[in-house]
């Protein structure tokens, strides 16, 4: 109970950071990624500031391997570069600059209650669905 | 440069990494967005609870700044319909694909100092880039 309270706050958390970083608005993104254009280098800071903390942290929870709860950190255990590593970051890398709009942002922006949000995020959970379905299938 | 945003933008980039040590730090997991949304629509139960409240509390987030905090400015998508379909199948099939988006590889990655992660960033962003270019530049949508 208390790990998924911690969950809710931790996203709420993010959810804020998102907010108040201008992350959630796929026109400051494309100002990001638009770099020959008039470049907007503001996510850089968003980047550098959530890196300042992880960094850090990510060192002293390596240095106890359990959480303060005494729970197993769950670390990915890939460390090689492969072709589904580079092609999928390639494919997503498209679809961030055409809509704007990367996970985080697309889902805190549903609370906006407006139309293009929702259409975004029905077609990447439709995306995801039917990656995790195809790859199950040729495994 | 008329858009920059240095101090808003670096306090929500403290917030998001101090979000993703709170979680790290207590259910000992990774704040990837893309993985945890996956990991939600898959069949793992034992799993399920955490995930669900982390979404619920990103869905949160956004009102808890209008109610609380200094009000927000609304967002601006230019992408049409069409488009945002599109971005939203790449999105979702490359981040599944490629084990995680901006903020599994970003934020929490980098942080751990994956090679593999400060690969698939520097890709994902440079896929973004060129993206752009193509889209606001050559073909000239948006402009």
């Amino acid at each position: 109970m208390v790990i998924i309270i911690f969950s809710l706050l931790s996203g709420l958390l993010f959810g804020v950071g998102l907010t108040v970083s201008r992350m959630i608005d796929p026109s400051k993104v494309i100002g990001f990624l638009d770099v020959v254009g008039s470049w907007d280098p503001s996510l850089a800071f968003v980047m550098s500031g959530a890196l300042l903390v992880t960094v850090p942290a990510f060192i002293i929870a390596k240095k106890h391997d359990k959480t303060l709860f005494n729970v197993n950190l769950t670390l990915p255990s890939k460390n090689n570069i492969d072709t589904p590593l580079i092609i999928g970051a390639v494919l997503f890398g498209l679809g961030w600059g055409l809509g704007g709009f990367c996970p985080g942002p697309g889902i805190s922006a549903l609370s906006f209650g407006l139309e293009k949000p929702l259409i975004f995020v029905s077609a990447m959970t439709l995306g995801m669905l039917g990656f995790d379905m195809f790859s199950k299938k040729t495994d | 440069m008329e858009n920059f945003t240095p101090v808003p933008s670096l306090i929500g980039g403290l917030m998001i990494g101090i979000a993703a040590t709170l979680l790290l730090w207590t259910t000992g997991r990774i704040a990837g967005i893309s993985g945890i949304l996956g990991g939600l629509l898959s069949r793992d139960v034992s799993n399920f609870n955490w995930r669900l409240a982390f979404i619920v509390g990103l869905l949160v987030g956004p009102f808890v700044v209008s109610e609380f905090g200094a009000g927000i400015s609304p967002i601006n998508i230019d992408a049409d319909i069409p488009m945002l379909i599109i971005a939203g199948l790449l999105v979702g099939v490359g981040t599944r694909m490629g084990s995680g988006c901006t903020s599994g590889h970003g934020v929490c990655g980098i942080g751990r100092l994956s090679i593999r992660s400060i690969v698939a960033t520097f890709v994902f962003m440079l896929a973004g880039a060129v993206c752009v270019y193509v889209t606001r530049h050559l073909i000239g949508w948006g402009s």
